[in-house]
Order: structure tokens, then sequence, then C-alpha cells
């Protein structure tokens, strides 16, 4: 587990948990729709996820939209899923990014709380290898053709390598930006 | 706020939350935004902070709409640039309400600190050999063929200048290679940047008074240069489908412009002192000097007259002042 301070939000640290071959993802998406208060994670379909920066990006948003009361979803877990879709369609977003009953590779992100006690709560609970949250790791989880259709931009494909991502990732990040305006 | 307390009858400028002065670096300062150096969802990445203050002599209802509308504006075009490939900084966070905007960090330096370097390298040469000139121009293409593929996309920076032009060093990201060919250099990739008075148009007049604007905002700065322009014309006239017709317009708006007389373009219009006493410049009874002459003392305007028959016109084009009735 990572323990990451996006710079200007030093009050609100993220715990973030990268997870391969979860075997539980029914169970935890369950416990969500349950409002299981000991769930209060955003679960994340890590098939999705363009590298860090755009992860981070959306924890961004969310952290600040609920500093100015403006969050459109129930807390600030569900506004980063939210947060990473391009449309308002919240239903939509948790469709897309948050995790199904097919999800294999999970991110995990909480904001704020005690780092001990997340870490085995999470290694707990989701049954699958913790990995390291980074971009190498995401590029080879993630699912360029899907990310493709939801964000309507060319991503290239995976031997198109770094520089494709990076112009892709400028694009994506503006349109999460845009959103609601 | 600051470490010393700010002069005298000196706003000291409110950062929206959540950003602090203590992690933020004043760069710039313009009429309506202030830009800072800061860092943005790592702290090893930099990023530049867009703020648009409030204005206190503004209805505050009235103010908050127009910050909105600007920074919305501003990253809308920023984004479409990206998703088009025009080489622009990427938004990286946007907060309408307060008025910022967070985007990437453009290396290097400006178009405007690299042409007067050059200049100053080139006059300090001896011999007019070694005055080839040769290495700017291929800079003057890359900023033709840049604000090609701007117009391309259908935007209209507003403001280009040689400092609204970054030059990037080339495989940057990595520090240490701008070190190496020099601050000032030449070579890089051309970033267009400060898109506060950019609009999405498509008109080929919009565009070419977007050509206009860079031509005369290079003479001024770069006189020394001015003639190598035609370079940046060349290039953007190859770089999209409608460029040769921006170019053409372009040549009508210069003639509406302050320079129409200069020795660069021909006059467009010859001025009536020039003929005085040479060739009578209107029809006899549309000159206002031999008005006063006449028998009749007030003529009334054509506009107001009665409807004329239309056979009275001489046609389109050939005479502007339709005849008086009787």
């Amino acid at each position: 587990m990572e323990n990451i301070t996006l710079p200007h939000l030093l009050e609100h640290p993220l715990q973030v948990c990268l997870f391969r071959n979860v075997e539980n993802a029914t169970f935890l998406r369950q416990q969500l729709l349950d409002g299981n208060t000991k769930f209060e994670y955003a679960f994340l379909d890590a098939s999705v996820l363009l590298s860090r920066k755009h992860v981070l990006a959306a924890c961004f948003r969310a952290i600040n939209d609920m500093l100015n009361d403006r969050l459109k979803s129930r807390n600030v877990h569900s506004e980063i899923v939210f947060s990473l879709s391009p449309n308002n369609n919240i239903s939509e977003s948790f469709r897309r990014f948050g995790i199904t009953n097919e999800s294999i590779n999970v991110l995990a992100i909480k904001v704020g709380g005690d780092a001990a006690q997340i870490e085995s709560h999470l290694t707990a609970n989701v049954k699958g290898q913790p990995a390291v949250f980074s971009d190498e790791v995401l590029a080879e989880v993630c699912d360029l053709s899907r990310i493709k259709k939801i964000y309507r931009v060319d991503v290239g494909t995976k031997s198109d390598g770094e520089a494709a991502r990076k112009e892709a990732e400028a694009f994506v990040l503006g349109s999460m930006a845009l959103k609601g305006s | 706020m600051t470490s010393h307390p700010p002069a005298e009858g000196l706003k000291v400028h409110v950062l929206p939350a959540p950003f602090d002065p203590a992690n933020v670096t004043l760069i710039t300062q313009g009429a309506e935004a202030l830009l800072y150096r800061t860092t943005f969802l790592a702290p090893s990445t930099p990023a530049a902070l867009k703020v648009r203050p409030q204005k206190p002599w503004r209805h505050p209802t009235l103010d908050k709409r127009l910050t909105r509308q600007r920074i919305l504006a501003e990253a809308r075009v920023l984004v479409k640039c990206r998703k088009e490939g025009v080489p622009v900084p990427g938004v990286l966070g946007l907060d309408w309400e307060a008025g910022w905007v967070v985007m990437e960090w453009v290396e290097g330096w400006s178009v405007k600190e690299a042409v007067r370097g050059w200049e100053k390298r080139e006059g300090a040469r001896q011999s007019e050999q070694e005055r080839g000139g040769y290495e700017i121009e291929g800079l003057l293409r890359r900023i033709g063929e840049a604000v090609g593929r701007l117009h391309k996309a259908g935007v209209v920076h507003g403001d280009l200048t040689t400092s609204n032009m970054m030059l990037r060093p080339l495989g940057s990201g990595g520090a240490g290679q701008a070190e190496e060919s020099g601050a000032g250099s030449l070579e890089g990739e051309v970033v267009l940047i400060d898109f506060g008075l950019a609009t999405q148009a498509t008109q080929e007049e919009e565009r070419a008074v977007d050509l206009y604007v860079l031509e005369r905002a290079f003479g001024s700065t770069h006189p020394r240069s001015e003639g190598r322009f035609g370079v940046v014309l060349e290039a953007y006239g190859e770089s999209y489908k409608g460029a040769k017709a921006t170019l053409k317009r372009l040549e009508d708006v210069r003639m509406r412009g302050r320079k129409k007389n200069s020795k660069d373009y021909p006059p467009a219009v010859l001025l009536l002192t020039d003929l005085e006493g040479t060739v009578a410049p209107w029809p006899d009874e549309c000159d206002s000097r031999t008005m006063h002459d006449r028998e009749e003392k007030r003529r009334v305007p054509a506009c107001l007259q009665p409807y004329q028959k239309a056979e009275s016109y001489t046609g389109a084009g050939s005479n502007p002042y339709p005849p008086h009735a009787k």
C-alpha cells in the first residue's frame, strides 16, 4: 500500500492499494451497494486507468469539490469514481470506472484514515495480490480500447508506447477537468 | 501571507483554496490573471497555476459570471488544441467557481528571447559571409507551422506574439538537456501559450487578423528580423487547406491597418491631398468643397430621399453615390 500526499492537499492524504487477480470482486461490490460503512473506499477497475496522474487528478477534483461542498454523489470516495468520467452521468461512471463483478484488477483508494488499519482491513478482505501502484503496472493491466471508447480519444496501442499515452493523458485530464462546466 | 509585508497601497491577492502562498511562486501578472509556478498531483511535476482574482469593483454576480466564462473558454480551447495535436500546455486541473486553472509547465524559453539572442549573436559577426541567417529561418518556419495547426483546429489565439510562444527543448521532461543547448537557442518545439484571449472561430477574417497581429508584433519586437517574416507566412501557407485563402485575406487586413502607406505595402487608397490640382477626385456634384458654392443650399442625403426607381442606379459597384432626386 502507498501513502500519497497530493501537493496543496496536505490535510487529506490518500491510501492507495492496487490488487491484481482479485477473486472476490462481487463481494466487494456488494459491500458498496449495501452501504457497509466499513468499506468506505473508492474501488476502481484498474483496466480503465491510464496512469497515476489520471487517478490522482480524479482524487484532486473529488477532494477539492468536497472542500467546496459541491459533491455530486454520496461521499468523497464515490466522487473519485465519478470524477474519472468525462460526463455527468453518475450511474454510468460507476459502471465504467467502479468495481464490477468481473473486475480482476482493482485499485482501492481511501481519503484520510489510519494507514496501518486500512492496510490490514484491505488485505484481509480483498482476495488478490497487492501490486505497486505505478504507471508500468497500470500499463500492463489497462484496456486501451475501453479507454479509447470512453474518452473518445486516440490512445494508440500498447506498442505505441509512452509518447502516445502522454498525448492521450493530457486530453483525458482536460476532459475530466471540464466536466460539469 | 508573505515573509515581508507588501508595499503601501499594494493589495496582495488572496489565493483561492486549496493553494497556499508558501507553495507557489509568482511568475508574471497580466491585466486579468496572475501566473504562478507550482507543483500539481506529484511534488516532482511542475505546473503553471493561472488565477483570475476577484475584481472588487465589479458587481459580485457579474464578476463571478465573467470569471467563469473566461476561465472556461481558455480551458476549452486548450483541451480542444490538445485533442487536435496543436502544441499547447494541457489542462491538469480547473475550478471555474474559484477562478483557477492548472496547466502543464512548459520548459524552455520564449521565442522572443531566442530571436533576440540570435540577433545579438548575428550582429556580433564580422563578415557578410558569416551572416547567413539561415538558422533562424528554421525557427520561423516552425512558428508558421504551429500557427497553421492552431488555425486548422478552428482556434484563433487572439494575442499571437513572440513572447506567447515557447521553445521547448526536444526530449524535455528529463531536465538537464535544456542546459546543453543553452537558453536562447533556436532549437526546440514551438509551444503556444496564453490562450486568455482565444476564441473558437472558423472565420477566415479572424484567422487573418490573428496573423496580422503576429506580423505587427513581430515587426515591433524584432525590427532587425522583420524582413524575414515572410518565411513564417510561407510555412503557414502550406500548413492546411484554407491557409492560402487566409493569406489572401491577410492582404486585405493589412490595407485596413495603420501601416497601409508604408513602403512595405503599396498604398490602397490615395489621399485627396495627393491628387489636389491634378484630377478631380469625385464627380462634381458629390464634392464637398464645391458644394458650398452651389445655388442649392441644403441637400437632402440620399438615404432620406423618397424611394427611387431601380433604373436610376447605374449598377452595383460603378458609382457608390446614387444620383439625387430633383
